[in-house]
Protein backbone atom coordinates (compact mmCIF):
# COMPACT_ATOMS: atom_id res chain seq x y z
CA UNK A 1 0.00 0.00 0.00
CA UNK A 2 2.59 2.16 0.72
CA UNK A 3 4.72 1.59 -2.62
CA UNK A 4 1.63 2.39 -4.24
CA UNK A 5 1.08 5.69 -2.71
CA UNK A 6 4.67 6.62 -2.99
CA UNK A 7 4.53 5.89 -6.95
CA UNK A 8 1.64 7.99 -7.32
CA UNK A 9 2.81 10.83 -4.96
CA UNK A 10 6.11 10.41 -7.35
CA UNK A 11 4.37 9.83 -10.56
CA UNK A 12 2.34 13.42 -9.50
CA UNK A 13 5.53 15.35 -8.71
CA UNK A 14 6.97 14.88 -12.22
CA UNK A 15 8.28 18.55 -14.27
CA UNK A 16 7.71 18.52 -17.67
CA UNK A 17 11.23 19.09 -18.78
CA UNK A 18 12.78 16.43 -15.89
CA UNK A 19 10.31 14.21 -17.80
CA UNK A 20 11.50 15.61 -21.08
CA UNK A 21 14.97 14.49 -20.51
CA UNK A 22 14.38 10.84 -18.89
CA UNK A 23 12.33 10.41 -22.25
CA UNK A 24 15.63 11.77 -24.43
CA UNK A 25 17.80 9.49 -22.55
CA UNK A 26 15.84 6.79 -23.22
CA UNK A 27 15.18 7.38 -26.68
CA UNK A 28 19.43 7.97 -26.73
CA UNK A 29 19.63 4.26 -25.91
CA UNK A 30 17.32 2.85 -27.62
CA UNK A 31 19.03 4.51 -30.79
CA UNK A 32 22.31 4.06 -30.19
CA UNK A 33 21.65 -0.09 -30.11
CA UNK A 34 19.52 0.64 -33.58
CA UNK A 35 23.21 1.97 -34.49
CA UNK A 36 24.90 -0.72 -33.20
CA UNK A 37 22.76 -3.37 -34.90
CA UNK A 38 23.19 -1.63 -38.36
CA UNK A 39 26.56 -0.83 -37.74
CA UNK A 40 27.30 -4.67 -37.12
CA UNK A 41 25.18 -5.37 -40.57
CA UNK A 42 27.19 -3.01 -42.21
CA UNK A 43 30.38 -5.01 -41.22
CA UNK A 44 29.26 -8.32 -41.10
CA UNK A 45 27.80 -8.12 -44.81
CA UNK A 46 24.95 -9.78 -44.07
CA UNK A 47 21.27 -9.16 -43.28
CA UNK A 48 21.48 -10.38 -39.89
CA UNK A 49 24.27 -10.83 -38.34
CA UNK A 50 23.58 -12.41 -35.28
CA UNK A 51 20.58 -15.45 -35.00
CA UNK A 52 19.55 -17.76 -32.49
CA UNK A 53 19.33 -21.38 -33.70
CA UNK A 54 15.34 -22.42 -33.02
CA UNK A 55 15.33 -26.03 -33.68
CA UNK A 56 17.40 -29.28 -32.73
CA UNK A 57 18.57 -29.91 -36.25
CA UNK A 58 22.18 -29.08 -36.37
CA UNK A 59 22.48 -30.95 -32.71
CA UNK A 60 25.07 -31.86 -31.06
CA UNK A 61 26.82 -29.42 -32.74
CA UNK A 62 24.18 -26.23 -32.30
CA UNK A 63 21.66 -26.71 -30.10
CA UNK A 64 18.56 -24.64 -29.73
CA UNK A 65 19.44 -21.13 -27.99
CA UNK A 66 22.82 -20.52 -29.08
CA UNK A 67 23.61 -17.35 -31.08
CA UNK A 68 25.54 -17.60 -34.42
CA UNK A 69 27.76 -15.04 -35.64
CA UNK A 70 27.34 -14.57 -39.40
CA UNK A 71 29.25 -12.85 -42.12
CA UNK A 72 28.40 -12.81 -45.77
CA UNK A 73 31.57 -12.15 -48.23
CA UNK A 74 32.02 -12.84 -52.02
CA UNK A 75 33.50 -15.58 -51.53
CA UNK A 76 31.79 -19.02 -53.55
CA UNK A 77 29.95 -20.94 -51.59
CA UNK A 78 31.30 -24.42 -50.90
CA UNK A 79 30.82 -27.78 -49.39
CA UNK A 80 30.87 -28.03 -45.83
CA UNK A 81 30.21 -24.62 -44.69
CA UNK A 82 27.18 -23.74 -42.37
CA UNK A 83 25.02 -21.19 -43.95
CA UNK A 84 21.78 -19.70 -42.99
CA UNK A 85 19.25 -19.17 -45.69
CA UNK A 86 15.36 -18.19 -45.92
CA UNK A 87 13.09 -20.65 -48.18
CA UNK A 88 10.72 -17.98 -50.47
CA UNK A 89 7.51 -17.36 -48.60
CA UNK A 90 8.87 -18.32 -44.92
CA UNK A 91 10.33 -15.48 -43.06
CA UNK A 92 12.20 -18.32 -40.20
CA UNK A 93 15.57 -18.21 -41.09
CA UNK A 94 17.25 -22.07 -41.27
CA UNK A 95 20.47 -22.61 -40.14
CA UNK A 96 22.41 -26.01 -42.24
CA UNK A 97 25.42 -27.39 -43.80
CA UNK A 98 25.59 -27.34 -47.58
CA UNK A 99 26.32 -30.58 -48.81
CA UNK A 100 26.56 -30.41 -52.65
CA UNK A 101 27.73 -27.34 -54.98
CA UNK A 102 27.17 -27.21 -58.38
CA UNK A 103 29.22 -24.29 -59.76
CA UNK A 104 28.15 -22.52 -63.59
CA UNK A 105 31.48 -22.08 -65.83
CA UNK A 106 30.52 -19.04 -67.33
CA UNK A 107 27.95 -17.13 -64.93
CA UNK A 108 29.34 -18.24 -61.01
CA UNK A 109 25.74 -18.94 -60.45
CA UNK A 110 25.88 -21.99 -58.25
CA UNK A 111 23.30 -24.41 -56.98
CA UNK A 112 23.22 -25.45 -53.53
CA UNK A 113 22.29 -28.48 -51.32
CA UNK A 114 21.78 -28.33 -47.81
CA UNK A 115 21.35 -30.71 -45.22
CA UNK A 116 20.91 -30.32 -41.24
CA UNK A 117 23.72 -32.38 -39.64
CA UNK A 118 21.09 -34.15 -36.95
CA UNK A 119 18.81 -34.74 -39.81
CA UNK A 120 18.02 -38.09 -41.80
CA UNK A 121 17.33 -36.78 -45.15
CA UNK A 122 18.71 -33.45 -46.75
CA UNK A 123 16.88 -30.43 -47.18
CA UNK A 124 14.71 -30.59 -50.27
CA UNK A 125 11.73 -31.25 -48.25
CA UNK A 126 11.99 -27.80 -46.38
CA UNK A 127 12.67 -25.56 -50.05
CA UNK A 128 9.92 -24.62 -51.76
CA UNK A 129 7.52 -26.77 -53.89
CA UNK A 130 9.09 -27.80 -56.94
CA UNK A 131 12.61 -26.17 -56.00
CA UNK A 132 16.34 -28.85 -56.03
CA UNK A 133 18.51 -26.29 -54.99
CA UNK A 134 19.11 -23.00 -53.31
CA UNK A 135 20.81 -20.31 -55.28
CA UNK A 136 23.35 -17.86 -53.69
CA UNK A 137 20.15 -14.93 -53.59
CA UNK A 138 18.17 -17.46 -50.75
CA UNK A 139 21.85 -17.30 -48.26
CA UNK A 140 22.27 -14.46 -46.02
CA UNK A 141 25.17 -15.63 -43.93
CA UNK A 142 27.82 -18.25 -43.07
CA UNK A 143 28.20 -18.87 -39.85
CA UNK A 144 31.55 -17.85 -38.55
CA UNK A 145 31.34 -18.10 -34.76
CA UNK A 146 28.98 -19.27 -32.07
CA UNK A 147 27.85 -18.86 -28.51
CA UNK A 148 25.96 -21.24 -26.53
CA UNK A 149 22.83 -20.42 -24.39
CA UNK A 150 22.84 -16.79 -24.95
CA UNK A 151 19.78 -16.85 -27.15
CA UNK A 152 17.19 -18.44 -24.96
CA UNK A 153 16.38 -14.73 -23.46
CA UNK A 154 15.28 -14.48 -27.35
CA UNK A 155 13.36 -17.95 -27.40
CA UNK A 156 11.60 -17.31 -24.43
CA UNK A 157 10.89 -13.78 -25.06
CA UNK A 158 9.04 -14.57 -28.55
CA UNK A 159 7.44 -17.98 -27.48
CA UNK A 160 5.87 -16.18 -24.18
CA UNK A 161 5.07 -12.85 -25.36
CA UNK A 162 3.82 -11.66 -21.67
CA UNK A 163 7.09 -11.89 -20.45
CA UNK A 164 8.37 -9.17 -22.88
CA UNK A 165 5.16 -7.29 -22.12
CA UNK A 166 5.75 -7.86 -18.67
CA UNK A 167 9.74 -6.45 -18.56
CA UNK A 168 8.52 -3.47 -20.75
CA UNK A 169 5.89 -2.43 -18.54
CA UNK A 170 8.18 -3.02 -15.51
CA UNK A 171 10.95 -1.24 -17.02
CA UNK A 172 8.83 2.06 -18.09
CA UNK A 173 7.37 2.03 -14.56
CA UNK A 174 11.17 2.05 -13.56
CA UNK A 175 12.26 5.11 -15.74
CA UNK A 176 9.11 7.36 -14.94
CA UNK A 177 9.51 6.77 -11.18
CA UNK A 178 13.01 6.66 -11.10
CA UNK A 179 14.64 9.99 -9.66
CA UNK A 180 17.70 10.56 -12.25
CA UNK B 1 24.24 5.29 -4.17
CA UNK B 2 24.83 2.09 -2.37
CA UNK B 3 21.38 0.54 -2.60
CA UNK B 4 20.67 -3.10 -3.61
CA UNK B 5 19.68 -1.96 -7.00
CA UNK B 6 22.61 -0.58 -7.95
CA UNK B 7 24.82 -3.10 -6.37
CA UNK B 8 23.44 -5.86 -7.99
CA UNK B 9 23.25 -3.81 -11.39
CA UNK B 10 27.22 -3.47 -11.11
CA UNK B 11 27.72 -6.83 -10.01
CA UNK B 12 25.79 -8.47 -12.92
CA UNK B 13 27.51 -5.96 -15.80
CA UNK B 14 30.43 -7.07 -14.62
CA UNK B 15 29.83 -10.63 -14.27
CA UNK B 16 28.84 -10.28 -17.94
CA UNK B 17 32.02 -8.66 -19.03
CA UNK B 18 34.42 -11.15 -17.41
CA UNK B 19 32.13 -13.98 -19.32
CA UNK B 20 32.26 -12.23 -22.59
CA UNK B 21 36.44 -11.85 -21.99
CA UNK B 22 36.67 -15.59 -20.97
CA UNK B 23 34.92 -16.77 -24.10
CA UNK B 24 36.89 -14.64 -26.49
CA UNK B 25 39.97 -15.60 -24.94
CA UNK B 26 38.92 -19.29 -24.84
CA UNK B 27 38.14 -19.14 -28.64
CA UNK B 28 41.63 -17.00 -29.45
CA UNK B 29 44.11 -19.89 -27.53
CA UNK B 30 42.39 -22.10 -30.32
CA UNK B 31 45.06 -19.52 -32.79
CA UNK B 32 47.70 -21.34 -30.92
CA UNK B 33 47.14 -24.96 -31.35
CA UNK B 34 49.71 -27.31 -33.43
CA UNK B 35 47.24 -29.21 -35.66
CA UNK B 36 48.91 -31.91 -38.12
CA UNK B 37 45.87 -34.25 -39.54
CA UNK B 38 46.29 -36.76 -41.50
CA UNK B 39 43.83 -38.90 -43.35
CA UNK B 40 44.10 -41.95 -46.71
CA UNK B 41 40.72 -42.42 -49.22
CA UNK B 42 40.64 -45.86 -51.35
CA UNK B 43 38.09 -46.98 -53.27
CA UNK B 44 37.75 -50.23 -53.13
CA UNK B 45 34.63 -51.21 -55.56
CA UNK B 46 32.49 -48.94 -57.61
CA UNK B 47 29.42 -50.75 -56.94
CA UNK B 48 27.11 -49.33 -59.62
CA UNK B 49 27.31 -46.98 -62.08
CA UNK B 50 24.52 -45.48 -64.22
CA UNK B 51 22.39 -43.28 -65.74
CA UNK B 52 19.02 -42.39 -64.05
CA UNK B 53 15.81 -42.35 -65.72
CA UNK B 54 15.76 -37.83 -65.48
CA UNK B 55 19.16 -38.11 -67.19
CA UNK B 56 21.22 -37.77 -65.11
CA UNK B 57 24.74 -40.21 -64.16
CA UNK B 58 24.67 -41.84 -60.64
CA UNK B 59 27.67 -43.70 -58.75
CA UNK B 60 27.74 -45.84 -55.97
CA UNK B 61 30.87 -46.39 -54.06
CA UNK B 62 32.60 -48.46 -51.57
CA UNK B 63 35.02 -46.41 -49.77
CA UNK B 64 37.90 -47.32 -47.32
CA UNK B 65 38.54 -43.95 -44.90
CA UNK B 66 41.36 -43.60 -42.73
CA UNK B 67 42.23 -40.78 -40.76
CA UNK B 68 43.37 -39.18 -37.68
CA UNK B 69 41.80 -36.32 -36.61
CA UNK B 70 43.39 -36.24 -32.86
CA UNK B 71 45.44 -33.13 -33.23
CA UNK B 72 42.63 -30.96 -34.06
CA UNK B 73 41.06 -31.24 -30.13
CA UNK B 74 41.62 -28.42 -28.50
CA UNK B 75 40.51 -28.24 -24.77
CA UNK B 76 37.77 -25.60 -26.15
CA UNK B 77 36.75 -28.39 -29.02
CA UNK B 78 33.10 -29.06 -28.66
CA UNK B 79 32.64 -31.64 -31.81
CA UNK B 80 34.41 -31.87 -34.89
CA UNK B 81 32.38 -32.40 -38.24
CA UNK B 82 34.19 -34.73 -40.75
CA UNK B 83 32.76 -35.16 -44.67
CA UNK B 84 34.41 -36.36 -47.68
CA UNK B 85 33.26 -35.02 -50.77
CA UNK B 86 34.31 -35.71 -54.24
CA UNK B 87 35.33 -32.60 -56.31
CA UNK B 88 35.27 -32.70 -60.50
CA UNK B 89 34.59 -30.05 -63.40
CA UNK B 90 32.61 -30.66 -65.93
CA UNK B 91 31.96 -28.39 -69.14
CA UNK B 92 28.73 -26.92 -67.86
CA UNK B 93 29.79 -26.56 -64.03
CA UNK B 94 33.11 -24.94 -63.54
CA UNK B 95 33.37 -26.72 -60.15
CA UNK B 96 30.81 -29.88 -58.62
CA UNK B 97 31.20 -30.81 -55.02
CA UNK B 98 29.40 -33.58 -53.64
CA UNK B 99 29.50 -35.13 -50.36
CA UNK B 100 29.62 -38.27 -50.21
CA UNK B 101 29.90 -39.12 -46.83
CA UNK B 102 29.93 -37.57 -43.10
CA UNK B 103 30.36 -38.00 -39.55
CA UNK B 104 30.43 -36.27 -36.36
CA UNK B 105 33.28 -37.10 -33.68
CA UNK B 106 32.61 -35.74 -30.16
CA UNK B 107 35.97 -36.99 -28.71
CA UNK B 108 39.45 -37.44 -29.05
CA UNK B 109 38.99 -41.08 -28.59
CA UNK B 110 37.21 -41.37 -31.63
CA UNK B 111 39.19 -39.06 -33.53
CA UNK B 112 41.58 -42.14 -34.94
CA UNK B 113 39.52 -44.12 -37.47
CA UNK B 114 38.83 -46.79 -40.05
CA UNK B 115 35.54 -47.15 -41.86
CA UNK B 116 34.66 -49.10 -44.78
CA UNK B 117 31.23 -47.71 -46.03
CA UNK B 118 29.46 -47.16 -49.23
CA UNK B 119 28.86 -43.58 -50.23
CA UNK B 120 26.22 -41.69 -47.61
CA UNK B 121 24.53 -39.46 -50.00
CA UNK B 122 24.11 -40.43 -53.64
CA UNK B 123 26.39 -39.49 -56.08
CA UNK B 124 24.43 -37.50 -58.44
CA UNK B 125 25.87 -35.79 -61.62
CA UNK B 126 23.70 -32.56 -63.40
CA UNK B 127 24.12 -34.13 -66.55
CA UNK B 128 25.77 -37.04 -67.88
CA UNK B 129 29.16 -36.28 -67.62
CA UNK B 130 30.17 -39.00 -65.49
CA UNK B 131 32.04 -41.37 -67.80
CA UNK B 132 35.90 -41.54 -67.57
CA UNK B 133 35.80 -38.40 -65.54
CA UNK B 134 38.89 -37.90 -62.82
CA UNK B 135 37.99 -36.28 -59.28
CA UNK B 136 39.11 -35.35 -55.70
CA UNK B 137 38.22 -36.68 -52.93
CA UNK B 138 38.53 -34.48 -50.36
CA UNK B 139 38.08 -34.81 -46.29
CA UNK B 140 37.15 -32.15 -44.90
CA UNK B 141 37.01 -31.35 -41.15
CA UNK B 142 34.85 -28.35 -39.52
CA UNK B 143 35.81 -27.77 -35.54
CA UNK B 144 33.08 -26.66 -33.44
CA UNK B 145 34.01 -24.56 -30.36
CA UNK B 146 32.48 -24.90 -27.53
CA UNK B 147 32.72 -21.18 -27.47
CA UNK B 148 34.01 -18.93 -30.75
CA UNK B 149 35.39 -19.04 -33.79
CA UNK B 150 34.76 -22.25 -36.12
CA UNK B 151 38.06 -23.50 -38.26
CA UNK B 152 37.52 -25.15 -41.37
CA UNK B 153 39.94 -27.55 -43.45
CA UNK B 154 40.38 -29.95 -46.07
CA UNK B 155 43.16 -32.32 -47.46
CA UNK B 156 42.79 -32.91 -51.38
CA UNK B 157 43.48 -36.50 -52.70
CA UNK B 158 43.41 -36.69 -56.23
CA UNK B 159 43.90 -39.29 -58.55
CA UNK B 160 41.06 -41.07 -58.84
CA UNK B 161 39.13 -41.83 -62.13
CA UNK B 162 35.29 -42.93 -62.63
CA UNK B 163 35.28 -46.42 -65.03
CA UNK B 164 34.71 -45.24 -69.04
CA UNK B 165 31.49 -47.50 -69.00
CA UNK B 166 28.43 -47.61 -67.53
CA UNK B 167 27.72 -51.03 -65.12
Amino acid sequence: MGLIGETIDSIKSIQIRQLLTQAISLGMIVTSALIIWKALMCVTGSESPVVVVLSGSMEPGFKRGDILFLRMSKDPIRAGEIVVFNVDGRDIPIVHRVIKVHERENTGEVDVLTKGDNNYGDDRLLYAEGQQWLHRHHIMGRAVGFLPYVGWVTIIMTEKPIIKYILIGALGLLVITSKD
Amino acid sequence: MHSFGYRANALLTFAVTILAFMCAIASFSDNFSNQTPSAQIQILNINWFQKQPHGNDEVSLTLNITADLQSLFTWNTKQVFAFVAAEYKTSKNSLNQVSLWDAIIPEIEHAKFWIQISNKYRFIDQGHNLRGKDFNLTLHWHVMPKTGKMFADKIVMSGYRLPDAYR
